[in-house]
């Protein structure tokens, strides 16, 4: 291990975190809107980052987990009447519930077969949202009142419509998630979790009960999880069961292969990534998904890792 | 580079950072995000100033290209198109010409969502129209209504009129779920049958009908024999007939999406010449031939059509020259391609929000973004959209509160394989109690 | 209609479409088994099958049956053509790394897709069955053709049952799946090996594609479902079990239909699906796992 890194592990997320930070007064509105908009998924893919980059937990159900977030705090705002804040941590709360009670049953199971029972369950919970439409509204979905997405401070009234407060609130929710991906990779339970992934009967007979790391692993990854769908439904005002579906278990998988397996800036630049793909690809062609399709196939040939995997290896080589 | 994977376990050096970015990555990193916030800069106008006498009025397209929805899509952009060549030649929009901007959803309420910004932030359109399935309406609603942009939705989904959405969606080209199925409903129990079973997607466009139709039958005395609801990625359905009790008198489907075809061929093998009579709404049918194979069983059932898709089934001059500008034959297939058949029933509503846009623009003075408010009211209070060119499918009653226009609809009978149009309904039958009030809404 | 019957009629159906899973499982059982990637890519596959058969009969016109010969053998060429392409160009250069293959197979789904929309379009077409008759059992109508699917099937699974124990390719996938390093210790052509796997993955999925699409229709959009269903095959009979793959397929296409006799038909496909998470949690490997994967 080369010792710069270890010196100075907050200096990458804080450059990162100042330019985002910045970048909301430079950006045409447009762009600031994207970003915001990259920033929230982003946090889901963090999540799904810390289950497959750290413990190596391939799942294919994390739409789910995004899914419980997004209804809880949707339906708690829009039915119940929660403040905004209560909404948002309800949110998160559900998918943190969610990811726990799956991991107690799924996490019996490794691989392949971890892969399929979260896919199953991911399609049970669709299912299920669709089967409720008397409350959920199913595929159509609901809208979130604008009267009812403000914040109250006393006498002060801010509206998540607000474009300034929308990109703020995302990126403090973003960069509360980056940097808990940092702390955690840093901490005594990431390097367990890392052990884990790489050999984990090894670390079982070192003594760590494996299954606990496991379950916590995943059930971090459902509660951010869980508040990117929270976040999005308060912040887009739109709650629908297109986000159970499969593709939102597939589309953070690859945000994090893109960016990076197991690094801590690889989700962050993986959603930017395919944002941005998707709309260059429709402003020069009407089926955009096929330059998206050649420019996924080029990046695997060219950056096996993930972008910022495959750039941390050529500097590791350089250097060495 | 990588080595040997063959063993699939990720293998990663003691070495590996798994943690935190070298420097030079994060310099790479950083220096990415800057060129592309300074490239973003450099794209950030699109838009012309509105000024002279022959600026366009630019009009932003969200169109289903790509997803589920791509079949109409496509004919939605074609009519689109023709509508626009057709306004221009005809002196545009009080003298401006129509830019159409045109943005692929691909059938997602998350993408339409952000298609919605880009018209709004980067293109800098005027208004924005053209969305069908209901769920990318109400993904994509929210984030119109805060960038008070006038959202003119070609959907027939009742989301607009419901009141649920916000003053700037505008559903003013196409008629909605709930009249279409309720003027339905006196014809149904009087010439068909008062046993009705019904098969329908286990989606928000299927409970509609469910509900709609239910309440409407059982008010003429109706009974709805067994509810049918399938599930979205259902692709067998002989199952289902079996549920049906046979005591039933009429079956009323309503299914939607590529399986359509293998309904009908399973409901014919399933039923055989013992049957029940049939009543469909043709957008189980849109883009497909009435001729196909295999939909030989429909032979004397009955669809609901908006527009009929034969030309004889609405023989006004209007409706010939609107046929003929969008392209479509005598028997409601491309004329460059008979076998590319057109979704009729759907795509006018295109060209007739196109024009009520033109009336609004021109009747309420709009000249640039700060007139919205303006043209939104004068919006609200028209009241009737003539039969004519400019609506070719019928005249429309628009009700203001709710933002939707009421209209008539046809009933058709399949005949020797083209569809017959045996009784046409009147406004009147389809109108509704309004739910909500957007009038009342601030701006 | 009495219980009984709408018993049978669900037993007829799921074994109907447990034929055409089990053969579009295989496929990505042997590529999942013997190359130990997983292809995304592999419902378009099918899908392509679909659309190939189409396009066979709009060329030949109004001959079903020398229509659907001839896109029996046409479909599973070109798809298997594609397959051997997408390996030479794509798998081979990432070294089959099992996430860069995942993101790979993603973009060329997304690919065939959109070529498919471009070219076929987006609308569903229907294909004419290569005969049709009409069995009338005494409670209801049934369609030959979709019991001819299950014969053609059930020969498919036994031919390539007897290609994998009797040929000298066979035996060279089984040495493969089994150890890869002592089998190119032995002076297999590995590379070679995995390249034949992907076409006849994909060649097998596009058979099942123009098997099915009388039956269906072809519709770009329609590998989705299939590749969903044969990867929950695949895992739940247990990675590297053919004879697995098959029961899963079985069990798996069977059951649903019968469910759905009992429950609603939201309800009964998530119990089924539940059923299937039930399976792999009891036995983690599937049903006929030999190894852990």
């Amino acid at each position: 291990m080369t010792g710069r890194k270890q010196d100075r592990p907050w200096r990458t997320p804080m450059i990162v975190l100042v330019l985002l930070l910045a970048a909301q007064f430079v950006l045409p509105a447009y762009h600031h809107g994207n970003l915001t908009r990259i920033m929230v998924f982003a946090v889901f893919a963090i999540g799904y980052n810390l289950a497959f980059g750290y413990a190596g937990l391939l799942s294919l159900g994390h739409a789910m987990f995004f899914a419980a977030g997004l209804y809880g705090a949707g339906m708690s705002a829009h039915f119940l009447g929660f403040s905004m804040p209560l909404a948002f941590l309800f949110g998160g709360l559900c998918g943190l519930v969610l990811a726990l009670a799956v991991g107690l049953v799924a996490l019996r199971t490794r691989g392949v077969s971890f892969m399929i029972v979260t896919l199953m369950f991911s399609q049970a919970i669709f299912l299920t949202i669709l089967y409720f439409n008397e409350f959920t509204r199913g595929d159509e979905g609901f809208v979130l009142a604008q009267e009812i997405r403000q914040l109250r401070f006393g006498e002060t009234v801010l509206s998540l419509t607000d474009p300034t407060l929308r990109y703020n609130l995302a990126l403090g929710l973003f960069a509360a998630s980056y940097l808990l991906g940092v702390a955690l990779l840093r901490s005594p339970i990431g390097r367990v979790l890392v052990a884990l992934r790489e050999n984990e009967s090894r670390v079982q007979m070192l003594g760590y009960n494996t299954f606990g790391y496991r379950l916590l692993a995943l059930s971090i990854s459902g509660a951010l999880s869980g508040l990117s769908g929270a976040a999005y439904a308060l912040l887009f005002a739109y709650v629908g069961a297109t986000f159970a579906a499969t593709q939102y278990s597939i589309y953070p998988l690859l945000w994090v292969l893109l960016g990076g397996v197991g690094t801590a800036l690889g989700p962050l630049i993986g959603t930017g990534l395919m944002f941005y793909l998707v709309d260059f690809a429709s402003e020069i062609t009407s089926s955009y998904l096929i330059v998206v399709g050649v420019v996924l196939v080029l990046l695997v040939i060219v950056f096996p890792k993930g972008v910022i995997g495959t750039l941390q290896e050529k500097w590791r080589g350089l250097r060495s | 580079m990588t080595g040997k994977s063959d063993d699939h376990r990720k293998v990663r050096k003691v070495g590996d950072s798994a943690f935190g970015v070298s420097r030079r990555a994060a310099i790479k990193g950083a220096g990415a995000l800057a060129g592309v916030a300074a490239a973003a800069s450099l794209t950030g106008f699109t838009a012309r100033a509105h000024s002279g006498s022959d600026a366009p009025i630019r009009i932003g397209f969200q169109v289903h290209r790509t997803g589920i929805g791509a079949a109409y899509g496509r004919w939605y952009e074609r009519t689109s198109r023709a509508a626009v060549d057709y306004i221009n030649e005809t002196g545009g929009i009080g003298g401006h010409p129509i830019e159409l901007v045109i943005e692929d959803d691909g059938t997602d309420p998350k993408r339409g969502a952000e298609v919605v910004e880009k018209f709004a932030t980067q293109h800098k359109v005027d208004f924005v129209f053209g969305t069908l399935f209901s769920h990318v309406v109400i993904g994509s609603a929210p984030r119109a209504g805060e960038l008070k942009m006038p959202y003119f939705v070609v959907s027939e989904g009742h989301h607009v009129a419901s009141g649920k959405l916000n003053r700037y969606v505008f559903q003013p080209g196409i008629t909605d779920v709930r009249q279409q199925v309720i003027s339905m409903a006196p014809w149904i129990t009087s010439n068909l049958g008062k046993k009705i079973a019904m098969i329908f997607p286990d989606f928000a466009f299927g409970h509609d009908h469910r509900d709609f139709f239910s309440a409407a039958a059982g008010s003429l005395g109706g009974e709805i024999t067994t509810l049918l609801p399938i599930p979205p990625t259902e692709s067998s359905f002989t199952k289902y007939f079996a549920k049906i009790p046979s005591s039933t008198e009429v079956i009323y489907h309503v299914m939607v999406g590529p399986a359509v075809l293998t309904f009908v061929k399973e409901m014919g093998e399933f039923f055989g010449n013992n049957r029940p009579e049939l009543f469909g709404f043709i957008d189980s049918l849109e883009a497909v031939d009435i001729a196909s194979p295999g939909l030989d069983y429909l032979e004397g059932s009955y669809f609901w059509e908006a527009m009929p898709r034969y030309a004889d089934g609405l023989p006004t001059a209007a409706a010939a020259f609107y046929r003929d500008k969008v392209g479509v034959d005598a028997n409601g297939a491309s004329m460059s391609d008979s076998k590319d058949v057109a979704t009729f029933s759907h795509m006018f509503g295109c060209w007739e929000t196109l024009y009520v846009i033109k009336a609004a623009v021109e009747q309420s003075g709009y000249r640039s973004g700060k007139d919205k408010v303006a043209l939104i009211e004068t919006l609200e209070n028209m009241k009737w959209f003539n039969e004519g060119i400019a609506h070719p499918q019928g005249g429309k009653q628009f009700v203001g509160q709710i933002h939707q226009s009421f209209g008539r609809q046809f009933i058709s009978k399949v005949e020797n394989k083209r569809l017959k149009v045996v009784h046409t309904t009147t406004i009147e039958d389809g109108l509704y109690e309004p739910e909500a009030d957007y009038t009342k809404q601030a701006l | 209609m009495s219980f009984g019957a709408q018993l049978f009629l669900a037993v007829l159906e799921g074994t109907v479409s447990a034929s055409v899973l089990a053969v579009t499982a295989l496929g990505l059982s042997l590529v999942f088994g013997v190359m130990r990637v997983v292809n995304v890519a592999h419902g378009e596959f099918f899908m392509l099958g679909a659309v190939i058969a189409w396009s066979v009969a709009f060329t030949v016109g109004d001959m079903p049956l020398v229509s659907f010969l001839i896109a029996l053998i046409v479909g599973p060429l070109v798809v298997g053509g594609i397959a051997v392409a997408v390996d030479w160009l794509i798998l081979k250069r990432i070294d089959y790394n099992p996430e860069g293959t995942i993101v790979a197979t993603i973009g060329l789904l997304y690919i065939i897709q959109q070529a498919t929309l471009i070219l076929y379009g987006p609308e569903a077409r229907a294909v004419e069955p290569p005969f049709y008759f009409l069995i009338q059992f005494p409670w209801f109508g049934y369609s030959g053709y979709k019991l001819i699917v299950v014969g053609i099937s059930l020969m498919l699974l036994l031919g390539t049952w007897y290609g994998l124990t009797r040929t000298r390719l066979g035996l060279y996938m089984r040495a493969t799946q089994y150890d890869r390093e002592i089998a190119q210790a032995f002076g297999i052509p590995v590379r070679r090996v995995y390249a034949a796997v992907f076409a006849l993955g994909g060649g097998l999925a596009a058979i099942a594609g123009v098997l099915v699409v009388p039956i269906q229709q072809a519709h770009y959009l329609m590998g989705h479902n299939p590749l969903l269903m044969s990867f929950i095959v695949v895992i739940v009979g247990g990675l590297g079990s053919l004879r697995g793959t098959l029961l899963a397929a079985f069990v798996i296409g069977i059951s649903d239909g019968v469910i759905s006799v009992f429950f609603t038909p939201t309800l009964a496909k998530i119990v089924a699906t539940l059923l299937v998470s039930l399976v792999l949690v009891v036995r983690p490997a599937g049903l006929f796992g030999e190894k852990e994967p």
